[in-house]
């Protein structure tokens, strides 16, 4: 992945509005957050594969940055993100990364489901 | 501190790569080095890890193949050369219903026959995912004629773990093979200097710091988990 360039990202989001796409959002603060890290809780939350579409889609920010997709109905949003990468599927990876390289939030789009496993693929 | 030797069949069961390396590394190379074969049973490929290695070398998508051959690597220094996938995925082992893991699991422990198993003491392995592959594993031994029973080693996430369970049945020296453990650690290359950063930065410090870091990994603790029906081999 690479640092945010906010124009790539706002084309990259574009190209998905209006359209039929599979959302994998994430965030977590690590399984050991309580257990070695000082912080009262672990927590994560994270969605694969739920089918969206939306309407509007905006970055904004001055790193880290924020995405919001507006659809009917909801809203969704990402926020800490540092890093992007459109894959060799077209697919739109934004993370966010702490100092250490570690993920703590993640704002996935596609047109295809996003697999399951490694091993499904490889299949 | 007790001595390691041949057995019959060494089963290690867990739910991530890396699993089978920190902490038990140096039992597991003790063992195949004494011509124990090994078998890893193991149930994801970390899909979930917030571990992109420092500076990443992984995102979310790639990090399981990457994973994969991570985990294949650390086999290779192990000398565990049955490796198999469940294909379940990181986060989500404790919603799976159970007693098909452990059908997987027990099919595997009629095939290799293992004398030991060892993986997560149940209860103990702080992620949830550690205990639902721990306590699967225990319903498939729980399912054997008792005398085809391996016995269950577990090693403990939780601090202090001596306070629940008291002192460890098994306290193994590795300190012969620390070279090679640290080897199979490091394996996982996407892991190791986020969960590791401490350990990496004692080991360059030298001294009473770098000392005090060999110490710690040169021992590895396990307590048998003695199964409720009575039925354990040992």
């Amino acid at each position: 992945m690479k640092p945010i360039d906010v124009q790539a990202v706002q084309a990259a989001l574009s190209r998905f509005v209006g359209d039929d796409v599979y959302l994998h959002l994430e965030t977590t603060n690590g399984a050991y957050a309580a257990h070695r890290f000082g912080q009262p809780m672990a927590v994560c939350a994270y969605i694969r594969n739920g089918r969206v579409r939306f309407e509007r889609a905006a970055i904004a920010g001055n790193r880290p940055y924020r995405v919001g997709l507006k659809m009917e109905n909801g809203w969704i949003y990402a926020e800490g993100l540092t890093d992007y990468e459109v894959d060799e599927k077209g697919r739109l990876l934004l993370a966010g990364h702490d100092d250490e390289g570690r993920l703590a939030v993640a704002l996935q789009l596609s047109r295809t489901p996003w697999p399951m496993s490694a091993i499904e693929e490889e299949a | 501190m007790a001595q390691v030797e041949k057995t019959r069949h060494l089963l290690l069961v867990y739910p991530h790569p890396d699993d089978e390396s920190f902490g038990k590394a140096g039992t597991v190379i003790l063992f195949t080095r004494a011509g124990t074969p090994a078998t890893l049973i193991c149930g994801t490929l970390g899909e979930l890890g917030r571990n992109m290695g420092n500076p990443p070398i992984a995102n979310r998508e790639t990090l399981p193949k990457i994973r994969r051959k991570e985990l294949e690597d650390a086999c290779e220094i192990l000398g565990v050369r049955d490796l198999r996938l469940l294909g379940l995925r990181d986060k989500t082992v404790e919603f799976e219903d159970p007693e098909r893991i452990a059908d997987r699991i027990e099919a595997v422990i009629r095939e290799v026959k293992p004398s030991i198993l060892i993986t997560y003491y149940p209860g103990l392995g702080v992620h949830p995912d550690h205990d639902a592959m721990s306590n699967a594993a225990v319903i498939a031994v729980k399912r054997l004629p008792k005398e085809e029973r391996p016995v269950i080693w577990g090693s403990a996430v939780v601090h202090e773990p001596e306070k629940i369970l008291g002192d460890p049945d098994f306290v193994i020296d590795v300190s012969s093979v620390l070279e090679q453990k640290l080897a199979a650690m490091k394996a996982h290359r996407s892991q190791f200097s986020g969960i590791f950063a401490r350990v990496e930065e004692a080991l360059a410090a030298g001294g009473e710091a770098r000392a005090e870091v060999l110490r710690l990994l040169g021992t590895e603790r396990y307590w048998v988990y003695r199964l409720d029906d009575g039925g354990e081999s040992a």
